[in-house]
């Protein structure tokens, strides 16, 4: 089977079991929407402080969330699955790339069903929105690389659990900091440009040091 | 002379603060399966974790199918080592049968459907494919592992107390499967502790103390 094959079964199933579990669709994206409802309530009907802050709480409950979007792969499947692929023959490459493009799609899904709620609840205002065609994504696959990055550091140890959002929240402040800003960028109506060719290339690092790290990482794990 | 399937000199694992195996010297011929005793903690399923070439020895040598472990060479040899450990390998939410799927179309490299369902037939897992492995009995999962390694059909079987808890049926497996791997001049390493139910299946053992073998029966 060559890589792409791999990537795409291994993708499949992952997804498959992913939404069979229902956590992203019945636990993160419900919580992240009542995390979003949350600062409304507490700041009252304040309508232009609200679309101010709307963005920056929206890519803050995409950061916090996200990371538990990002760790199922290493709290869901059974450390046993991963050497069962291994002695299969699973290229570590396709392994990396099959987690991230399942996360991602996961991911995206999650800052969509947010996006919805938060264009309800803070009204931004956004100008020339559909810039958010290539924001959303381009934050996503950031944002699930640097998690199957930090799956596969922390896979064999017991405390991964906890040691994957510590290892996933400090490097992606960066990733949505850039986001935030790209976002603001369209609420008043500024240039994003640059602001996604620094998310570009981000992605674009993570990918390689993903690539790169992803069979000495596989082969050093416990 | 041939040589043998598994070779491992003075292999040492260290983990932070521990030494799990101090000194293993261990040979396993082809056509040959042995059993592996040894209290809880003795370092057992850490040693058949570095005969699957799954953890790399911190000291020692050691040839597994004829790659050397801590080589890429390894990568080679994979697919021909068959291992069912304590937890079963399957993700909780694909079924029975996906998870066969899964595995086999990985190792085969190309969709497996045909071998999957004949394997389900033979561990008598046929009307259970479509249950979710999280709702299924560890007698099933265990079995669907077996049906795993009739797929894969090892050189090197590796079974860490997969037994426990099995019905009289899948017992039969488990000597079917130790009898075909060594019938095709394979090995088999059967971590075990009932030292009666497993010697009928086996042609030697060793035992494992404080992280070195300190037995050997023929």
């Amino acid at each position: 089977m060559n890589l792409r094959n791999q990537i795409a079964t291994l993708m499949r199933y992952e997804l498959r079991d992913e939404l069979r579990g229902g956590e992203v669709g019945f636990v993160v994206l419900p919580f992240g929407v009542v995390a979003l409802l949350t600062i409304p309530m507490a700041i009252g009907i304040d309508t232009p402080l609200l679309q101010r802050i709307g963005p920056g709480i929206y890519w803050s409950i995409i950061l916090l969330f996200g990371v538990l979007v990002t760790q199922r792969h290493s709290s869901l499947a059974p450390p046993a699955t991963r050497d069962m692929l291994r002695l299969a023959g699973a290229d570590p490459v396709a392994r990396f790339a099959a987690t991230t493009l399942a996360t991602f799609l996961l991911l995206l899904a999650f800052e969509v069903g947010a996006g919805f709620a938060t264009m309800a609840l803070y009204d931004p205002a956004l100008d020339s929105w559909w810039w958010l065609a290539a924001l959303l994504p381009l934050t996503a696959a950031g944002l699930s690389m640097i998690g199957t990055i930090a799956g596969n550091i922390a896979s064999g140890l017991e405390a991964r659990t906890s040691l994957v959002p510590l290892i996933v929240v400090p490097i992606a402040v960066p990733l949505l900091l850039g986001a935030a800003q790209a976002t603001e960028g369209l609420r008043v109506g500024a240039g994003i440009l640059r602001w996604l060719l620094l998310l570009a290339i981000v992605d674009t690092v993570l990918a390689v040091a993903g690539v790169l790290t992803a069979r000495s990482l596989e082969e050093s794990a416990a | 002379m041939t040589s043998p399937t598994v070779s491992l000199r003075s292999v040492a694992v260290r983990k932070p603060g521990s030494l799990i195996l101090r000194s293993v010297d261990l040979d396993l011929a082809p056509g040959s399966a042995t059993a592996l005793f040894g209290a809880n903690g003795s370092g057992k399923t850490t040693l058949l974790r570095v005969v699957a070439t799954l953890l790399r020895p911190s000291s020692g040598s050691g040839v597994v199918l004829g790659a050397d472990l801590g080589t890429a060479a390894v990568d080679g040899v994979r697919r021909r080592i068959g291992l069912v450990g304590h937890e079963p390998a399957l993700y909780p939410n694909l079924t029975l049968g996906e998870n066969l799927e899964l595995a086999a179309s990985i190792a085969l490299g190309r969709p497996a459907t045909a071998e999957a369902q004949d394997a389900l037939q033979q561990v008598g897992l046929a009307g259970a494919a479509d249950r979710r492995a999280s709702r299924s009995s560890n007698g099933m999962r265990r079995r669907i592992e077996f049906a795993r390694l009739l797929i894969l059909a090892p050189d090197l079987l590796l079974l860490d107390e997969a037994h426990v808890g099995l019905d009289p049926e899948a017992w039969l497996l488990v000597g079917h499967l130790i009898e075909e791997v060594t019938g095709r001049g394979g090995s088999a390493l059967i971590v075990a502790h009932e030292e009666e139910r497993i010697r009928p299946l086996v042609d030697g053992a060793v035992t494992l103390g404080d992280g070195v073998i300190t037995g050997h029966q023929e």
